[in-house]
Order: C-alpha cells, then structure tokens, then sequence
C-alpha cells in the first residue's frame, strides 16, 4: 500500500502540508507493519509489550476501552454519590456508618451526615458525571473507537497526543478522587462553582483545599478534552478513506465532529474562569469579588470584582458543554435505530443540519441560566427568544427519529431499546426546557426540583442511554464477543422505568417551589409536604443503581465469556467498521483501506436489507445522500 | 446484621437474573431466528405497555398532585406567571401525548417479522418543511407572550411603591424597612459589625430612623419594591407563594417589584390550613446553612400593618442608642469610607 490510498479520500480538499503530516506518520507507524504482517506482528507486540498495548497505547481502539472503562469506574462513583445523598432526602433518619468508615468521622458523627457533606456529595455527583462520565466517557470511547473505524483510517491524526488525552483524563480523575480524602474533603460548592461562595476559603468546609483540588483536577480535565478534540476535528477532516465524502459519513462521525468543535471553541472559556478563580482564591485579586464582609472575618479587601462575570464565562462552556454531552448520544442512537429497524436514517441532510444548528446556537443562550440574577431584562428577552429557537433543530431530530423507526422492520437489540428510550426520554426533557427557556416562568421554576428533572432527563439520563446503545452495539467490535442479551433487556426496562420514576416526580415538587440542592426540606412548611414522594424517589434511585450493576457484570462477564462474534457484520450493518477483522489489529484493516461508494444508510433498499457503503452505485442507481 | 441479610437477598436476586439470562441466552442461541423474532415481538408488546401505561400514569399522577404543585399565587404578577405555565403545559401537553403516543405505537407495530424488509424512505423535504415550520409558529407564540409577561414583570417600579431592603448573609435574612420618612438611610459594607449588621451609615439622617425586624410585613395590595443584596455570598430571595426569584449579591445590588394581592388570614383559609404561612427561603447554595435560611413573612390588612408598623422601633433607638457602638457611629472614620462611591444599596 502507497501513501496515495491513504489521501485519495481528501487529496483534492486539502492543502500539502496536511498530507505531508499524513505521510510522516505512515512511516512511523503505518506502512511496514501493516503491509508485512497482516495482524500477526500485533499479537506478537502483545506478549512482548505489554505496557504498550494495554496502559501506554496509542491504538486508538484500546484508548476508547481505557475511556470507557474509566468512565464506567467514574460513573458507579458518581452514582453512588447519588444513592447516598438520597437517603438522606428520603430516609434522613437512616443512620449511614459507613459514611464514617469511608470518609471520615467527622462528615457522619453517629450515622448522620452533615449538611457540608450532603454539599459535597452533590458537588462531587455533579462534577463527575456531567465532565468524567458524560464527556470523557462518552465522547472519549466512541471518538476513539468510532473515528478511524467509520472513515476508514489506520489510527488517529495523532495517536501519541490522543494518548497524552486519556492519560491527562486519568490525572483530572486522580486529582479530583484525593479530594475525597483531604481533611477538609471535596469541593462542596456546587458544580457549578460560583464564586463568591468557592472564591473564599473560610466561606464553606468545601470551599477549603478540596475546591484547590476541583480547580487543578478540571485544568487537567480540559487540557486532555482540548487534545482530543484537536485530534477528532483532524483525524475527520484529513483522514476519510477513499470515496468517503463528508456527505457520506455516519450521522454518529457527524456528530462527533461537531461535538469535537463545540468543545475546542467553549472549554478554554472554562479554563480562563477557572485560572481567574483560582487568584481571586490564592492570590488576592478580585475578579469575581466585591465589597464582601464574612462573619467570623470582618470586611473583605476585594473590590471591584463582578460575580456575574465568573457566571457568564461558566456558562458560556457551560451551556455547550450540555451539546458536548448530548450530540455523541444524538449520533449513536441515528445509527443505532438506522441500522436495527433496517430503514435509513430519515433525513439525513436534515439531521446534519439541525446538529449544526443546534451546535452554533448553543453558544447563544448560556444566559438563559441567569434569568434570575438581575440580569437586563432586555438581555434576558434576547436569550429567550434565542434558547426557544434551538427547540426547533431539537423537534427536527425527534419527528425525524420517530419517522425512522415508522413503517421499519424493527430488530430489538438491546441497543436498539435504548435508543428508543432515548427518543422518549428526549422529548420528555426537551418539552420541559421550554418551560424553563421562558424566563418569566424560569422566575418560579428555577433553581427548584423542576430544572433537576428537566437537566436529568434530556442530557443526564438521555445521555447515558447513548452510551448504553453505543457499547452493546459496538461490543462485539470492542471485544469480539457479544453483551448478554437478556441481562441487556432487563437492564433496559428496569433503567427506563425507574429512571421516569426518578426524576417524573421531581417535576412536581419544582412547581411547588422546593428548591435544590437542600439537605433538608423540614424547616419549611411549603417544601416539607412530599416526604412520601421523596422517598419514593430514593428506592427508585436505588433500585436503577443496582441495575447498572447488573450492566457492568455483562460488561465483564460478556469481555471473557460472552457469546463469540463469528461473522465479520453480525448487525448487517452498512457501515465500514464491519468490514474489519473481529480482532483488528493495530491499524484496523489487514489489506488496503477499503474504498466507500454510498453513504452509510442504503437499508431496505431497491429490495435488499442492506447494501454495505464498501458496494459500488450500481449502473442507474440513484442516491439520497450526495 | 439486616444490612448483611440485604445484601445477601440482593446477589442471590443478582445471581438469578443472571442464571436465568444465561440459560435464556443458550435456548436462544439453539432456536436461532425464530427466538430473535419472538424478541423482538416481546419487546415490541412491552412497548405498547409501557407507553399506555406511561400516559395513563403521567395524566393520574398529575391530577393527583395538581393540589401540590403551583401553590395558589399571592402576587398579581404570580398569575401572569401561571398563565404563561399553563399555556405552555397545554402546547407541550399535546406534543407530548402525540409523539410518545407515535413512539410507541410505532415501536410495538413495526417489531421485526420474518421475511419483511424496512420500507425505504430516506427523506421527504416537505416532512421536514412542516415539522420545522409548525414548532416555528407555536414557539413564536410563547416566545411573544412569555416576553409580554417578562417585560411587565421586570419593569420599573410605581412611583408609591414601598421599598423593603432584603439583605442574605451565612446564614439568615436581614430586612430594613425605611423610618417614617419613608427613605432608607445609605448604607456601607466596611461599617457592619455585629450589631449594624448592615452597615447603616447613621450619619445620614435617612438612616436613623430605619427599622430592622425580624419578620416581614407587606400590606396586602400595595405595590413593593424588594431592594435585594448579599452580605458574603450568592443567596437568592425566593418566595414561592409570590413567585419571586432574585439572586442577592454581594457588590451587585438586584430587584423585584411586587404586589402582595392576599392576606395570610385569607390564605388560611384558602388553603385549609390554619397553620398556612409565608416564608422566605434561600434558594441559591450558600454554604451549610442553606437550607434552614428562612424568615417569615405576613400578607396584612391595612389595619394589621397599622399595628404592626407601630410597634417596631427604630434600629437606632433600639439597638445603637446609648452604647459603645453610638460612638463608633459618630467617630470620624477615615476619608476611603466616607468617600466611598457605590455603597449606597438604597440608590440604585
């Protein structure tokens, strides 16, 4: 194989030094290798090297596992957070000695715990799951898996930057995890993190060298997320194989793309928040402080800061980085439902398009979470008419979901089942956005149970059904097994179900105005009357975090014993990460790259259930996707 | 030792499900296509299940706790609020209904069938017109009429209304009505201390015969003005019954008019509940004490606000008057607080 395949695809496109680039890293990584040994080289390098393979990869395959098993790490941390904080909101006579055990005494003296580490249980909940599982998690495994597999390329752009990616991943995670065990413990200000509440240290117990840590351990977090979506932009750009147009690829390559783009634009908006934070916190400055007078310490020295301003950088990262976790889900669950009701995508310029709207709007209503601090009311109707308007691409995507799976020839898989529940779940939480998006009824709704409901079920829950439809579909290219099935369905029915049991009734308790993020609602009579519901709530929350459980014993269990892939497309599936060996090797393909004619969803077509993108355009054939 | 036995019940469940996968797995395996076609019609009749249950449930529910959510509004502008809600929960209302109805429906009517291929249909541009073009116009119309309500609700106040300064600290409310003269005096966060807990510059008249109660007083129907601020952190003013939301800052002062339109005696009776009150809560984190930061309020009729009103003293008279703080008062402070611009909360 020359170097020409390998740039065929975009030679035209592109300017020489990109494929300068291109050839550089062939000689370094692809062409002796992949030509000589056809895959047996790479079991050879295992037994040998084994660091290199299993902890200081650059295979990008074995870093979207490193991804996704740290996320899943993360993710029954971060939910096990939940279940505690629960039941001190639903059964907060429970006593809990292993908080003490766990943590240290003083955050449960006698079983009971304390309102700074209810604080820091939901500040760390948060914080885990929306950057370390819903970010890294997702958008690390299937960017990494997915990329070069959908276009056809031997690896990344740059593999060692990609590996630079999860290893700064790690360290984030490193950090934030000592946290927990520093004596004054974790960040306990809320994910969010507005100052003046994390800006001084003597403000909360979590506010003390947890918060140093939170800051450090997110600086890492956003260096690791910018290499990788450096990487991801890139490798789509300049690497598609022979024939793969951008009009055809992958609704899920799409996806990423531009969830590759909303990150590198919006994140370092986050680091600057943070690195002025963390002055204002250690050196004096007052950028988000002013005229503050702290009881136990007497009037503050900062003046002339603003704490709005730390507000707006926040959410200026903040509200695309809800687009970050949601447009990876958007992408796996078009071609999970594609591909199992064996019909094309419905629309396919027409998805495109609404990410791309989606995704230029979502750095136009970061406000829309400030309807209530006094903003200009001016300002605040610009937001509104801006965060209603990114309703409609969302409605685009939802009948356009709906339209695939009609008339379809449905095979339930259990990705298949998540990514209709995903459907579901989405329009659920996306009509409450409207609600919220309003600001004179966001003036009731905000800050309450109300905005926890809608955020859980559009970008948390929603989000993760995603991830479950991408690893149970993808697993057999993962691990050349199969997830168990049956175990799968259960975990579907028990994880949709309990999760609407979760956060459905929160809506209610938001219209009554109890607000979040209470330890206790006992001291108010207006919020104290859902004691039933609350714990209601809670088993639910329990019982979903037993059944993800059940998830990652398949996960392992299927990883050694599953069922055996014995065909090399056993979805039937169009897509050219199919035609792979079941065990790629490192570069993905034995022979040449394969050359693509048609995009990814000729399902159902001119008769036959699926026509792969590797077949060419027969004579006279038409086409709908460019 | 009922945690252990938990426990215990909880993997013997754990290991059933999975015993019972497995051996389903195998059977499924042997069957081949005929198992994975009774998958996918036990899923698809599952589907319909749910959804039905699902929107029967969703309609009970909500009917059940209709008495609970969106408490009766005590504000004129709380129902404005509520219109706006409810206009918005009858258009989603419907989208809602119809695509789950859709969803599942077509979730159960489309399960794979042996022998059957998917019907291609890759794109209909005028599909996509309508569906882009109906949520146009219904997201217009709450756009407009949401703005409508904004734009009144964060208008300028009315020339008579009373203004009440609501300050947060870590962690209670702290509230000064303006004196007699019915101005609040300035005010200057360098001058708090324990007893002037927000640092009330009595060298300005205005401020001598300000009042600090512990409990707020609103006269029912009287326009109010809420001058809202923070003596540390974010807290944020939130009164449910009135459907009030505003951030209390430290450095940013921040507002909302109101008016109160009923009496808690009314609301009692409203309610049912003789023990019915108004409170204040802090509904941004503020630290460990946020969720205790509460301070009554009473909705009075003119004639209660009356005695009310005369019974409160002066903050002056009654806790600054003759001590060693009177001095402090009065002592010539230096030139950087006495010039200092900005601190005037009731100014702005």
């Amino acid at each position: 194989m020359d170097a020409k395949d390998l740039h065929h695809g975009h030679s035209e496109h592109h300017s020489g030094a990109v494929i300068t680039d291109h050839v550089h890293y062939q000689d370094t990584e692809g062409v002796i290798r992949f030509e000589a040994d056809h895959g047996h080289h790479d079991n050879d390098r295992n037994k040998k090297n084994f660091i290199h393979t299993y902890i200081f990869s650059t295979d990008h395959k074995m870093i979207g596992k490193q991804f996704l098993i740290t996320g899943i790490i993360w993710a029954i941390i971060g939910g096990g957070l939940s279940n505690i904080f629960r039941m001190q909101l639903g059964f907060p006579d429970v006593p809990l000695h292993f908080i003490g055990t766990v943590f240290g005494d003083q955050w449960a003296p006698g079983g009971k715990m304390t309102p700074d580490f209810y604080n820091m249980l939901i500040t760390m909940h948060g914080t885990i799951l929306v950057f370390f599982v819903l970010t890294a998690g997702l958008s690390g495994t299937f960017a990494n898996l997915l990329i070069p597999l959908q276009i056809g390329a031997r690896d990344m752009a740059s593999p060692v930057l990609n590996m630079l990616s999860y290893w700064f991943f790690f360290l984030a995670g490193a950090v934030m995890f000592t946290s927990f065990f520093v004596p004054s413990g974790a960040a306990g200000v809320s994910w969010v993190f507005y100052p003046p509440l994390s800006a001084i240290r003597e403000a909360a117990v979590g506010s003390e060298t947890g918060a140093d840590l939170w800051l450090v351990s997110m600086a890492l977090f956003i260096v690791s997320s910018l290499l990788g979506g450096l990487n991801y932009i890139t490798t789509i750009l300049n690497l598609r194989t022979k024939g793969m147009s951008m009009a055809k690829l992958p609704l899920t390559i799409w996806a990423l793309l531009i969830t590759a783009i909303l990150g590198l634009l919006s994140f370092p908006v986050l680091l600057g928040a943070a690195i002025l934070l963390i002055f204002d916190r250690s050196m004096g400055t007052s950028f988000y402080l002013d005229k503050i007078y702290m009881s136990g310490i007497g009037a503050m020295p900062h003046e002339g800061g603003n704490p709005i301003l730390y507000q707006h950088l926040f959410w200026f990262l903040g509200h695309p980085e809800v687009y970050i976790v949601i447009l990876p889900a958007f992408g796996i669950v078009s071609e999970v439902l594609a591909v199992n009701s064996r019909k094309p995508i419905f629309g396919y310029r027409a998805m495109i398009l609404s990410m791309l709207a989606i995704a230029a709007l979502a750095f136009f209503v970061w406000a829309h979470h400030m309807f209530v601090t006094g903003l200009n009311p001016f300002v605040g109707s610009v937001f509104v008419f801006l965060t209603l308007l990114i309703a409609i691409p969302s409605a685009i995507k939802v009948f356009n979901w709906i339209t695939t799976i009609w008339k379809a020839n449905i095979r339930y898989t259990p990705a298949m089942m998540f990514s209709v529940g995903f459907v579901s779940l989405f329009i659920s939480g996306g009509l409450t956005g409207i609600f919220l998006g309003n600001s004179s009824i966001d003036i009731q709704l905000h800050d309450t149970y109300f905005i926890v409901a809608h955020f859980h079920i559009v970008m948390g829950v929603a989000a993760f059904f995603g991830m479950f439809a991408g690893v149970y579909h993808w697993f057999p290219k993962m691990y050349g097994r199969f997830m168990n099935r049956t175990i799968g369905f259960i975990h579907f029915w028990v994880t949709f179900v309990g999760s609407y049991c979760i956060f459905w009734p929160m809506h209610y308790q938001g219209m009554a105005g109890v607000p979040r993020r209470y330890y206790s609602h006992g001291a108010f009579e207006s919020f104290n009357k859902f004691g039933a519901l609350s714990e209601f709530i809670t088993i639910a929350a329990i019982v979903v975090f037993l059944a993800q459980l059940l998830f990652v014993f398949n996960f392992l269990y299927s990883m050694y014993r599953g069922k055996k892939v014995t065909e090399l497309n056993p979805w039937k599936s169009n897509t050219i990460e199919w035609t792979t060996p079941i065990h790629p090797g490192h570069g993905n393909w034995d022979g040449p790259l394969p050359e693509v004619h048609r995009g990814p969803y000729d399902y159902g077509k001119d008769g036959e259930d699926f026509i792969p993108q590797t077949v060419p355009m027969r004579p006279g054939e038409t086409t709908h996707h460019g | 030792m009922t945690t252990y036995l938990v426990i215990a019940a909880l993997l013997l469940i754990g290991m059933l499900v999975v015993q019972i996968s497995k051996a389903n797995e195998y059977i499924n395996t042997l069957r081949g296509e005929d198992a994975e076609l009774d998958t996918d019609k036990i899923n698809g009749v599952l589907w319909l299940i749910f959804t039905v249950l699902f929107l029967v449930g969703i309609f009970w529910s909500t009917w059940y706790f209709s008495p609970l959510f969106l408490p009766e509004s005590a504000s004129e502008h709380g129902h404005w609020i509520d219109t706006m809600f409810n206009i918005t929960l009858a258009l989603t209302g419907i989208v809602f209904v119809l695509t789950q109805a859709a969803l599942g429906w077509f979730a159960w009517k489309y399960h794979g069938k042996k022998g059957k291929l998917g019907f291609y249909y890759p794109e209909n541009n005028k599909l996509e017109m309508i569906w882009t073009v109906v949520p146009a116009i219904a997201l217009t119309i709450l756009v407009v009429v949401g703005l409508y309500y904004w734009f009144r609700i964060t208008g300028p106040a009315s020339a008579d209304a009373r203004v009440v300064e609501i300050t947060g600290k870590q962690f209670n409310w702290l509230v000064r009505y303006p004196g007699p003269d019915g101005k609040l005096g300035t005010s200057n966060w360098k001058l708090i201390d324990e007893t002037n807990a927000v640092g009330i510059d009595f060298k300005n008249k205005d401020g001598l015969d300000d009042v600090m109660p512990t409990e707020i007083h609103f006269e029912v129907n009287k326009p109010y003005l809420l001058k809202i601020g923070s003596r540390d952190v974010i807290h944020d003013v939130g009164l449910t019954h009135f459907r009030i939301k505003m951030d209390a800052m430290p450095g940013l002062p921040t507002h909302f008019k109101f008016t109160p339109t009923i009496t808690t005696d009314e609301m009692k009776k409203i309610t049912n509940n003789p023990a019915f009150d108004y409170e204040l809560c802090c509904d941004y984190l503020c630290g460990k004490g946020h969720s205790a930061m509460k301070m009554m309020v009473y909705v009075d009729t003119k004639e209660q606000y009356q005695v009310w009103l005369k019974k409160q003293p002066s903050f002056f008279d009654s806790a600054i008057k003759g001590t060693e703080a009177e001095k402090k008062a009065f002592a010539t402070v230096t030139e950087k607080v006495s010039t200092e611009k900005g601190s005037d909360h009731s100014n702005h």
